[in-house]
């Protein structure tokens, strides 16, 4: 009993089949529940009801990280030990990750507004997620414009390689670049700078929220590429038949 | 309800297009995952 | 190697080679942007360190699909991949022989360019030499581009968006160079960070361009 036995894509779905629906309760209820509290906190006493907008925005731009994350992982599994699921998924989850990416961008310049005066300001952060956001477009399109599915998988996993390295770097050039107004980070761990518990539990819950929700789609993602796949050969055998 | 205060419009707005970018992708996911099954098994049905 | 570098060369200086295209067009960048912002002298002094990179940079891309495409059509990119000679140092070549006909003659015709954007005078030696140190990490990371995209149709396009994300570390770095340059600060530590950041290009995206080469070859 290994965790590779996953790969094998019958195993897979026949799995993925039996929790989906657990996963689907799950998300629905930490998203809802988090977002819900986080709508009826107290306002702050210095942002007001903007507050509120950061059990939007924390989650969508640490998912947004992660899920590219997650597909570098996924494309290092494929090209390393050729596992076809592992290239699927890595290719599942890049739209949702351009989605997460989207709203952290969007909810960001709609609270930069009443706070910083701006809708839009080249600052590190904002910068180096508009440049991720790039990159996914560039992983997706690739996808789509390569016919063959394995050599798409090799291609679209070697950029997910060469564009980690380079999103890095970028976010430390742009760091350089310019200093920001963007706030460091919300949950640091240092004592006294953390927000207060009322704001800390609902964020917590709407990221737990965010990260089922973005499990369940990945599982259902996944499956559709496998159906896809598997009519595709199919489709193929009858043709050379 | 909740009182929103002067931000109000702010944090409808970060709300809703969150919420539409949500919905968007889970309706595109979900539909796709339907069409691909649906094909599959007309395909498997037919043999 | 020195066969395959001059014969790259000997085909990009030939008629049609698009050896002069990139000049040209980084020209014409040159020539619009003060159309578009106006012809005061001071605002155009202001963002002639960033035109001018973006400009070289725009250039560069233009003739970034021809590195592998030509090669591939006609069958010597198999013959490449198949010689004894590995297909990291293939790539590495090509980009060489990129460089040498865009990035070099870009950065050392960058001065004339500035004249006509009023770039500031301390600025000139370092336009050129971020240039100098910039411009092979473009060439390399564009021939790692046209290696992901060369079998595709309408590969052109997806392949500036594949790439240009990639140019930013670089952009950032050299265009500060440039504009600490014109400022009278000392424009020394972004060239450091650029220099950095072009070698690590230099040594590591070979690995990647040549895994992508072969399985397009496959």
């Amino acid at each position: 009993m290994s965790i590779w036995e996953y790969a094998n894509p019958v195993k897979f779905m026949r799995t993925s089949g039996a929790v989906l629906p657990w996963v689907v309760a799950a998300a629905a209820l930490a998203t809802v529940g988090g977002l819900v509290w986080g709508f009826l906190t107290p306002e702050d006493y210095k942002q007001g009801s903007t507050v509120k907008i950061v059990f939007l925005h924390v989650p969508a731009a640490l998912m947004a990280i992660n899920i590219w994350l997650m597909m570098l992982v996924a494309s290092l599994i494929w090209l390393v030990r050729r596992h076809h699921v592992s290239a699927l998924a890595a290719k599942a989850a890049a739209p949702v990750g351009a989605v997460m990416t989207l709203i952290a961008l969007i909810t960001g310049a709609i609270w930069g507004q009443p706070m910083w005066g701006t809708w839009w300001e080249w600052d590190p952060r904002l910068t180096s997620f508009l440049i991720l956001f790039l990159f996914y477009l560039g992983y997706m399109a690739l996808w789509e414009a390569v016919e063959n599915p394995d050599s798409a998988a090799d291609l679209t996993g070697v950029l997910c390689l060469v564009g980690s390295v380079f999103a890095i770097l970028s976010r430390y050039a742009v760091n350089f670049w310019n200093q920001g107004l963007h706030q460091g980070a919300s949950l640091s761990v240092a004592p006294g700078e953390r927000m207060s518990a009322i704001y800390r539990y609902p964020l917590y819950l709407s990221m737990l929220g965010f990260f089922l929700l973005f499990l369940a789609l990945l599982l259902i993602r996944t499956r559709t590429e496998i159906r896809r796949r598997r009519l595709a050969a199919l489709l193929a055998r009858e043709n050379r038949a | 309800m909740t009182e929103l205060g002067k931000y109000a419009g702010t944090v409808l707005a970060a709300y809703g297009a969150s919420l539409v970018l949500l919905a968007g992708i889970v309706v595109q996911t979900v539909l796709a995952n339907s069409r691909a099954r649906r094909a599959l098994q007309e395909h498997e049905r037919r043999g | 190697m020195w066969a395959l570098l001059i014969r790259d060369l000997r085909l990009a200086t030939r008629s049609g080679g698009g050896f002069g295209l990139a000049l040209a067009f980084f020209l014409i960048v040159c020539t619009l942007v003060p159309f578009g912002v106006g012809p005061e002298g001071g605002q155009l002094s202001r963002i002639a360190p960033g035109i001018l990179w973006v400009g070289a940079l725009l250039s560069c891309l233009l003739s970034l699909d021809r590195i592998f495409a030509l090669d591939f059509e006609d069958g010597s990119l198999d013959l490449l991949a198949t010689a004894p000679l590995p297909l990291e140092g293939a790539v590495a070549v090509k980009a060489l022989a990129h460089w040498l006909v865009t990035g070099l003659p870009l950065a050392l015709s960058a001065p004339v360019f500035a004249l006509l954007l009023h770039l500031p005078g301390p600025a000139y030696p370092w336009l050129v030499a971020s240039l100098v140190l910039g411009t092979p990490a473009l060439s390399m990371l564009g021939a790692f581009g046209a290696a992901v995209t060369v079998g595709l149709r309408r590969g052109g396009l997806l392949m500036s968006l594949l790439v240009l994300p990639l140019y930013v570390p670089t952009l950032i770095f050299g265009a500060e160079a440039v504009r600490r340059g014109a400022a009278g600060a000392d424009p020394v530590t972004p060239l450091v960070f650029l220099a950095a950041v072009t070698l690590s290009t230099l040594a590591l995206t070979p690995f990647a361009a040549a895994a992508a080469l072969r399985v397009n070859l496959r």
